[in-house]
């Protein structure tokens, strides 16, 4: 097999250039591979986060050719090896040193969003096709590339309001589990604030674990906040009847 | 030095933040302890978001028959009957409520016809006993764990590593770690550490485990004066990937055969017949790892020297639904359509049976001050583990190791620490940037693992572990002799360099435990001893530092009370 070129960022907060590295390519060789293997071979302080290697952590995430990658399922025989293959770190997030990104914020937004409350008296039975609508959002891995490519972050960078996909996905996850009683609505509207999501979908394109994120997530989640604030009827019956969970 | 040096005081420290560190840590948070957890990696990323298969707990909810008991005689079954049996006792007592807690804590496992948690079967488990959230199930727990600690309140510390416990006389009362980041030094005072470091399979070249398994807290347990155990048992997973070659040794989960998974071998020979008839591919691991490893070796291997693991048999859509993760590995990373075809697995280093020696109540090592759990600590799972007895370990004893470090904390004085150790420590770590020319960390440590694969492997002899012996007196000396590239920001050439201290000091120890323990029994094969004996399985090898060197003496296995030996005898 040919050899490939792996053009990658190199630098800090301060800024760098992107540096060009030859790497040898075998069968069934991933991209992370690669940076491992230029490590070994000349560049051994190139920064990389990894753990599991088979797409399970969500560490290993960078743009590969400007695509927001787990770089640990980014096969190279998928790219086209004639040119250089860029790899550069997520956008949405500020460079500490080459494809090492500052992901704190991500960890600051999960704090906002109030844990599970189970309903006072539930029985701890639940059928499994509730717990299939529920997996589907837990099976999220962090990776933050739903978060790198929505562009109220990547582009509009509103990282003080808005929550992002991923929190969108936490909070569907908590606000559908069958035996959930605490209210997230108002943390939706005003701290999370779903309403600037214009639903494009890219989110979903990205998440590598295929997790509807726009259908199966925030679309039922903007609907409860509609429903819950924006609906008279439901706010009238709330008027008269107490809150309840929409 | 140290007077710019960056401090944290706590009551408890936590170093590592995988399910038993995560789970110490609320619990000694339960017992109105300042809590912080220190981390290699970012929070959520720990190993044990990377296991699959399931939990173990006796709940019984699929076989009405299982209990504790049942549980406790498979363990000790299992381990070889060298484990602590009040470990293994105490683990089979409280696994359920452990799990039960997860569940009432936001976890959602996979369910039962009638809503409760389902359970699957697993390798050595008499009943269906795995509770399982597909097979992910380790990043429920994590993620479950992570979200209620954070909301008690810790203090997590993370892409921080930690190169040294220092000590406050006899009792552990500090660390020293720096910011992988940023790669400044930062001290941890505190009146109680609980270490939760997990494994050492990076010493090894195939295996399941991340570059976090280097053996940092082993290492530094022992350098810090505490006591060993059970060092020469490393589990080899019979199934790990063997095609292509970058993804060699990643696990593919015992739940692929607890689903009915069949092995063949190159003649299309379901050859666990020949090995253990009875239980077949559900036989423990140490079996089935040798299984697999001898018909390769005796030329019955696939094409890339592994064996097939069949489930193909079942239907496609049960398949995806049950073993997703598996699907999509083996299609993206192998070009395999595991509902059509049969994988090709190999044995896999993957699990550390040994490690800190600790008392079963409470978790603490031999120094006073100093808890350990998961992984990094030894005693429960003996000279072999069940498969989803590590998911419950962590939940069980990281619990006990939690409340007893809170407990403590609460009467220890504050700790004084000795400024000449903390200097001492930094001059260490900064050596490997003062010289120049000196050797690559990443060549070592690959001679590292082609040592410990080839010679100390899952079959041992002497002549092979005197020679791992003299290679790894070398490796020492070479490692006096690394030096890193680079600044100190973010970089991972440094990092291994200090890791592979661990890894060498950890490797040592199991040579030398191989070595010493003359038989075979359960993941420790000598060929030239390849008998089990009796008066062996009434010993375990303990190994503590005197001075500069390695240490190792036999100590009596606890004595049973009589009850258990009547739960052990029962047949079932
Ligand atoms: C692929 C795979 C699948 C598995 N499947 C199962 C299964 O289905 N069932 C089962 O029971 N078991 C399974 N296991 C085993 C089980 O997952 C692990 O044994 C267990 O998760 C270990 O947990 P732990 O809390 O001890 O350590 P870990 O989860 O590994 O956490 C260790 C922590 O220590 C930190 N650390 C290490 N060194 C330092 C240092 N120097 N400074 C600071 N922090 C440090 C790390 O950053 C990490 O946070 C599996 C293992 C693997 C690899
Ligand atoms: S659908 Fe919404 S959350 Fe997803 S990328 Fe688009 S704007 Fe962002
Ligand atoms: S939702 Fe998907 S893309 Fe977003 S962080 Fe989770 S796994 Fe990654
Ligand atoms: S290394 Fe874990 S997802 Fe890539």
């Amino acid at each position: 097999m040919p050899d490939a070129t792996l053009r990658i960022f190199r630098g800090d907060a301060n800024g760098g250039a992107t540096a060009d590295y030859r790497v040898p390519v075998g069968p069934g060789m991933v991209v992370l591979d690669a940076l491992h293997y230029i490590q070994g071979h000349g560049a051994a302080d190139l920064a990389v986060r990894w753990n599991c290697k088979a797409g399970k952590c969500g560490s290993c995430s960078a743009e590969v050719n400007g695509k927001p990658r787990l770089t640990c399922k980014t096969r190279m025989d998928s790219l086209p090896l004639e040119e250089p293959i860029t790899v550069v770190p997520l956008k949405a997030f500020p460079v500490i040193k080459d494809l090492v990104t500052d992901v704190s914020w991500n960890y600051k937004v999960n704090r906002k969003i109030p844990p599970f409350q189970p309903r006072p008296g539930v029985e701890w039975k639940y059928s499994q096709e509730d717990a299939d609508r529920v997996q589907e959002f837990r099976k999220c891995i962090e990776c933050f590339l739903c978060q790198d490519v929505c562009h109220v972050l990547r582009e509009h960078r509103l990282h003080e309001q808005f929550g992002g996909p991923r929190f969108f996905v936490r909070v569907a996850g908590l606000e559908m589990h069958p035996l959930d009683g605490a209210d997230r609505t108002a943390l939706l509207k005003d701290e999370l604030r779903i309403s600037l999501c214009n639903i494009t979908k890219c989110c979903t394109e990205v998440c590598p674990e295929e997790i509807r994120i726009t259908d199966n997530a925030i679309i039922p989640l903007k609907e409860r906040v509609v429903d819950r604030y924006y609906d008279p009827l439901v706010r009238i019956a709330r008027a008269i009847f107490g809150s309840g969970k929409g | 030095m140290s007077d710019s040096l960056e401090t944290h005081e706590h009551d408890v420290v936590v170093i590592g933040a995988g399910g038993a560190g995560l789970r110490a840590a609320i619990e000694a948070l339960a017992q109105g302890a300042s809590v912080g957890v220190i981390c290699k990696s970012l929070l959520g990323k720990a190993h044990t978001v990377m296991a699959e298969g399931g939990i173990a707990a006796a709940m019984a909810n699929v076989d009405a028959a299982d209990d504790w008991r049942t549980h406790f005689r498979d363990t000790m079954r299992g381990g070889k009957f060298l484990n602590n049996w009040r470990m293994a006792q105490l683990h089979a007592q409280e696994s359920p409520e452990r799990v039960r807690e997860l569940e009432q804590w936001g976890a959602i496992f996979d369910r039962t016809e009638d809503g409760r948690i389902l359970q699957r079967a697993f390798g050595g488990h008499t009943f269906k006993r795995l509770c399982h959230v597909g097979d992910r199930t380790g990043l429920e727990m994590i993620r479950t764990l992570q979200d209620r600690g954070v909301q008690m309140g810790f203090d997590v510390y993370m892409e921080c590593t930690v190169v040294r416990l220092l000590k406050d006389g006899e009792r552990v009362a500090g660390a020293l770690a720096y910011w992988r980041e940023q790669g400044r030094f930062v001290l941890f005072r505190s009146k109680a550490i609980v270490l939760a470091t997990g494994g050492i399979g990076k010493v090894y070249r195939v295996t399941s485990n991340s570059w976090e398994y280097t053996g940092d807290g082993m290492a530094a347990a022992y350098e810090a004066g505490a006591e060993l155990m059970d060092m020469e048992f490393v589990q080899f997973h019979p199934t790990g990937m063997v095609w292509p070659p970058g993804v060699q040794g990643i696990l593919v989960t015992e739940a692929v055969r607890g689903e009915g998974g069949v092995l063949r071998n190159r003649l299309g020979e379901r050859f666990m017949e020949k090995y253990d008839a009875k239980k077949m591919e559900l036989s423990t691991r140490d079996v089935v790892a040798r299984a697999i490893y001898t018909e390769v070796r005796e030329g019955r291997g696939t094409e890339h020297g592994g064996a097939f693991l069949d489930i193909s048999q079942k239907p496609a859509e049960y398949v995806k639904r049950k073993l997703p993760s598996m699907y999509h590995q083996f299609k993206e990373l192998a070009d395999v359509d595991i509902t059509k075809e049969p994988m090709e697995v190999g044995p896999t280093c993957h699990y550390m049976m040994g490690g800190i020696r600790v008392e079963a109540e409470t978790a603490q090592s031999s120094l006073p001050g100093l808890f350990a759990a998961g992984e990094a600590a030894a005693g429960l799972h003996g000279a072999n583990r069940l498969g989803g007895n590590s998911l419950s370990d962590l939940l069980v004893f990281g619990r006990r190791a939690g409340l007893a470090a809170g407990q403590y904390a609460k009467t220890a004085a504050p700790p004084r620490l000795a400024a000449g150790d903390v200097e001492a420590a930094q001059r260490e770590a900064l050596a490997p940037f003062g010289r120049s020319n000196g050797e690559n960390p990443y060549t070592l440590h690959r001679d590292l693992q082609v040592t410990m694969q080839d010679l100390v492997g899952i079959f041992r002899v002497r002549e092979d572990l005197e020679k791992a012996l003299g290679e790894l007196e070398k490796m020492k000396e070479r490692w006096k002799g690394i030096s890193v590239e680079g600044s100190r920001l973010f970089n991972p050439g440094w990092h291994l360099a200090l890791e592979l201290k661990s890894m060498l000091t950890v490797s040592e120890a199991v040579a030398r435990a191989a070595m010493m323990r003359q038989e075979s029994r359960g993941a420790h094969s000598r060929i030239d001893f390849p008998n089990t004996e009796a008066a062996w399985g009434r010993k375990n090898i303990i190994v503590k530092r005197e001075g500069s060197a390695i240490a190792l003496r036999e100590e009596p296995v606890a004595e049973m009370p009589e009850e258990l030996k009547k739960i052990l005898a029962e047949e079932k």
